[in-house]
């Protein structure tokens, strides 16, 4: 806290009005439009609202493609953290290994990070073509039929590659950090104690390196739930057959092309439950690292 | 140029606890006064609530003939250095002093007569240019005095501006800084817990301890005539023997050992204060077992035990010495306090 | 650490040398498919040396567009989304310099309100009300504006945390110097706060000049008439059609085109990038 403050009363509200003006017209106001849309329902011409109570959640719940696309979700955001952490760490402990051409090899590694999600899609999407995609050619040769139009485990991987392709940068740079900050003192402890190289990483790095992993991990599925609309939006539109409609790209279904406004509110609110809840897990735990 | 009064100044923090209680001191035009005490004594509050960085609960302040207690520090006509110095990080020696002038809309030409002037006195030229992390210590420290001097305010505060400074730098740097005080004749007021800095920089020494003045006035008064037993601990180093003692039937004992006679002073226990350096070797006096010996260069300490009681004694450095030391003191150098309020008795 | 183990620092080269090329590949192959001729890509598979068509994809897509695939210039597109990124990183770092500022340096009613106010946007992010954002967004008449492309984004939490941290770095005696100098609330701010803050500002900037430049769903909402897209948003609008019609080479050019301005940024300032990334995730 500081000791020295200003005694103007007026002028901290104007320095905050810009901010909460913003934050009140399009985050609060939209958010509590959401909330209470999500109890309405209309009719299908738009002509009457009425009030419905917990209705449009309890048709969420029996509805199928709803539960479906929660399945879709977690086997996605699954992949993604899974594929975009594990090949950032086993290029972070690469790259921490070497000591001059580490910043090389970096610089050569983190820039994905500028790639739009939406162009990453594209460009896989393009590698992948079914008809003169360089990947999908490459697996025909393999006697493998390739194609994400039709076939849903198809579809699925090349969301998945396209959205952790992007986030591995991001991993690799937090997964770096974790692993220099480790002590040398505690690995040449580990020498001096006999440990050889393959003994010591196991034995010495992955407790030290848990609170980057935990932290990675949170803002992985946060990433995965949430910015990869326009990976799922460039590529396979949520298809074939609703295979990678991922709840996000949902929500932007059925309201913006379904006009089913109800349903797309409560599924809004839905949402806000979970980002709510894995912010509060975040935030949580950075706490506890500052404690540290 | 101005006095400095302060009249009951107290400081009561939000969660009621009080820093400063009823503090009165006036301080002379010109002046050269220093609050010393250990910390959390208050002396740091009470100069922040003077520069008017802190507010002030009650009592009032006054700079020159103006009550400031309403005033933002800008407008009191003061300048201040501070421990950790302040200085803006990204500006110029140069922009760091003129800063306060601008802010005030003094004129270039004049902004640029001051700094240089200053400059000159500090010797510190050379580096105006440059940013305050390209220097040193010591120069960062002239830097701080620059631009408090730049301001030609009517006083200048300092907040232990030199406790971050090596020892050897520091002795130099408090010598230079009182030459300039005097060269200048701006009223200032010094904070330290450093009663040596004290010692050797005061006109007027004001000893704090708990929130209230525990004695005020020349500094080598104080350490002749020490008021309370804080104070006498407190100045001097090595710091000054309280023993305990009694008198009865006018000899004044220590244990079984007669220190002095004729003490005009009804029976009853007392705190004997003798100076290490005013206890001489012989006599009668206390008879003491030497525990060890610290040694000074110029002189030794000894540490001595008299029937269970710590005492020092500051002998030449070649002075031969056995297991036990017989010391006494003059009369003139006994200093008597009451043992329940820690008051001199013969005041 | 002094140790001599040569296979596995091979093994370490040879990792991270197939690391690198997993991440240019596509944007390997990219580049090359950018520089053919349309008719290459009727049939067969991609090539994966670069043809001779370079100057006819970039220069037919920066001025014209192909306006059978609903595709403006890409000029235009690139400057509105230069507008775009820089609106969205000016603005989100100016309103939480001085939310920052009022949360840090003054104390006053409420103050802990708008402390959560602030907080609670981390929890909404615009996926999950688009609905209700857009209308509003229209009903004030914003759609097709650089306002309605940025305002509703400039919301942010993340930067006046970081703004916050910065400040209560900020040694108090420094405050105490300038109010001493006669600086008020506003000028101790411009002369000693934001200069102070100058390296994180910067690292910040390049943060969210990426992250406006990659915005995605809010521009293809808000933006309906072909001048006013950007080109992320823009470039889907193309491959749509280009199932039908392969203009592969175009769209491929267009990518790069999306690419570049970020990469670039990311390249010539890695330092404050990831400076930046790392500081907006505490």
């Amino acid at each position: 806290m500081k000791r020295t403050l200003f005694r103007n009363q007026l002028l901290p509200w104007l320095l905050l009005a810009p901010q909460l003006l913003i934050t009140a017209v399009f985050f609060l106001w939209p958010a509590g439009q959401a909330v209470w849309s999500s109890f309405l329902r209309q009719d299908a011409f738009g002509f009457t609202t009425t009030f419905v109570g917990w209705a449009n959640y309890t048709a969420l719940w029996a509805d199928p493609l709803y539960l479906a696309s929660f399945r879709v979700t977690l086997v996605f955001s699954v992949a993604v953290t899974v594929l975009a952490m594990g090949t950032a760490l086993i290029l972070a402990v690469a790259v921490d290994r070497l000591i001059r051409a580490g910043s090389t090899y970096t610089t050569l590694i983190v820039w994905p990070y500028a790639v739009a999600p939406a162009v990453a899609g594209i460009l896989w999407w393009f590698m992948f073509n079914p008809t003169i995609g360089i990947l999908a050619y490459v697996m025909k040769t393999l006697g493998y039929d390739w194609n994400h139009r039709l076939n849903a485990g198809d579809a699925m991987t090349l969301v998945v590659i396209a959205a952790a392709w992007k986030q591995v940068s991001y991993n690799f740079l937090f997964f770096v950090a974790g692993l220099q900050s480790i002590p040398a003192s505690l690995r040449e402890a580990a020498a001096i104690d006999g440990a050889g190289p393959v003994k010591r990483f196991f034995t010495i790095t992955p407790p030290l390196l848990a609170p980057t992993t935990f932290f990675l991990l949170v803002v992985n599925i946060v990433y995965a739930m949430f910015d990869t609309f326009p990976v799922i939006d460039a590529t396979t539109s949520g298809g074939p057959a609703q295979a990678t409609n991922i709840l996000v790209y949902k929500v932007y279904k059925d309201g913006f092309i379904g006009l089913n406004l109800g349903s797309s509110a409560a599924q809004s609110v839905v949402l806000m439950a979970i980002v709510i809840a894995l912010t509060i897990v975040q935030f949580r735990y950075v706490e506890r690292r500052v404690n540290y | 140029m101005a006095g400095i009064s302060i009249d009951r100044v107290s400081k009561v923090y939000a969660g009621g606890v009080s820093a400063v209680r009823e503090v009165s001191v006036d301080i002379p035009d010109g002046a050269f006064a220093v609050l010393v005490g250990p910390s959390g004594c208050g002396k740091s509050t009470l100069l922040r609530m003077i520069a008017g960085l802190e507010a002030i609960t009650s009592g009032d302040v006054t700079i020159g003939a103006r009550r400031v207690n309403d005033l933002d520090p800008a407008d009191r006509d003061i300048a201040m250095v501070f421990q950790n110095y302040a200085l803006y990080p990204h500006m110029s020696v140069r922009e760091n002093l003129s800063y306060g002038l601008r802010n005030r809309k003094t004129p270039k030409d004049e902004i640029a007569r001051r700094v240089q002037a200053a400059a000159d006195i500090l010797q510190i030229g050379p580096f105006l240019d440059r940013k305050p992390r390209a220097l040193s210590g010591g120069q960062r420290q002239r830097v701080a005095m620059g631009r408090a001097i730049v301001r030609e305010p009517a006083a200048f505060l300092f907040d232990e501006p030199l406790s971050n400074l090596d020892a050897k730098l520091r002795v130099q740097m408090r010598a230079e800084i009182k030459q300039l005080q005097r060269r200048l004749g701006t009223t200032s007021i010094y904070v330290t817990h450093d009663q040596q800095e004290a010692m050797t920089m005061a006109d007027k020494l004001i000893v704090l301890n708990g929130g209230v003045i525990e004695q005020e006035g020349e500094a080598l008064d104080i350490y002749r005539r020490p008021a309370t037993t804080f104070v006498a601990a407190f100045i001097g180093s090595p710091p000054m023997n309280l023993i305990d003692a009694r008198v009865a039937g006018g000899r004044l004992l220590v244990g079984s050992a007669v220190v002095a006679d004729g003490v005009g002073m009804a029976d009853g226990a007392v705190t004997l204060g003798i100076r290490p350096e005013d206890l001489e070797p012989g006599g009668g006096g206390l008879d003491l077992t030497v525990d060890f010996v610290e040694e000074m260069g110029a002189e030794r300490l000894v540490h001595g035990l008299h029937e269970g009681q710590k005492v020092i004694v500051t002998l030449p450095p070649d002075y031969p010495l056995g297991e036990r030391l017989r010391v006494t003191a003059p009369g003139d150098r006994l200093h008597l306090f009451d043992p329940a309020t820690g008051r001199r008795l013969d005041a | 650490m002094v140790e001599n183990r040569p296979w596995l620092t091979l093994l370490a080269h040879v990792v991270l040398t197939f690391g690198v090329a997993l991440v240019a590949f596509p944007v390997w192959i990219a580049l090359v498919a950018s520089t053919h001729e349309p008719s290459t890509f009727l049939s067969g598979v991609v090539p994966l040396w670069f043809g001779d068509n370079a100057y006819d994809s970039y220069a037919t897509m920066l001025s014209a567009g192909i306006s059978t695939s609903g595709a403006p210039p890409v000029s235009g597109m690139l400057f509105n989304s230069m507008v775009m990124a820089i609106l969205i990183a000016v603005g989100k770092i100016a309103i939480s310099l001085t939310s920052a500022f009022a949360i840090v340096y003054f104390r006053f009613p409420f103050r802990q309100a708008a402390f959560w106010m602030i907080f609670i946007t981390l929890m909404l992010p615009v996926e999950v009300r688009i609905l209700p954002t857009f209308e509003v967004v229209a009903g004030l008449g914003l759609l097709n504006s650089y306002a309605g492309l940025t305002i509703p984004l400039i919301a942010s939490a993340t930067a006046t945390f970081l703004f916050r941290q910065v400040f209560l770095t900020i040694p108090d005696e420094l405050t105490e110097a300038a109010r001493i100098d006669g600086a008020g609330p506003l000028k101790f701010f411009k002369d000693i706060l934001i200069p102070l803050s100058r390296t994180n500002i910067a690292a910040l900037f390049v943060i969210l000049f990426i992250y406006g430049w990659n915005q995605y769903l809010w521009p293809l909402l808000i933006t309906t008439d072909d001048g006013s897209y950007t080109i992320v948003a823009g470039i889907k609008r193309m491959a749509e059609v280009a199932e039908a019609d392969p203009q592969w080479n175009f769209i491929m050019a267009t990518a790069v085109m999306a690419m570049l301005p970020p990469v670039l940024v990311v390249l010539l300032m890695q330092r404050l990038f990831v400076k930046g990334l790392v500081e907006t995730e505490k």
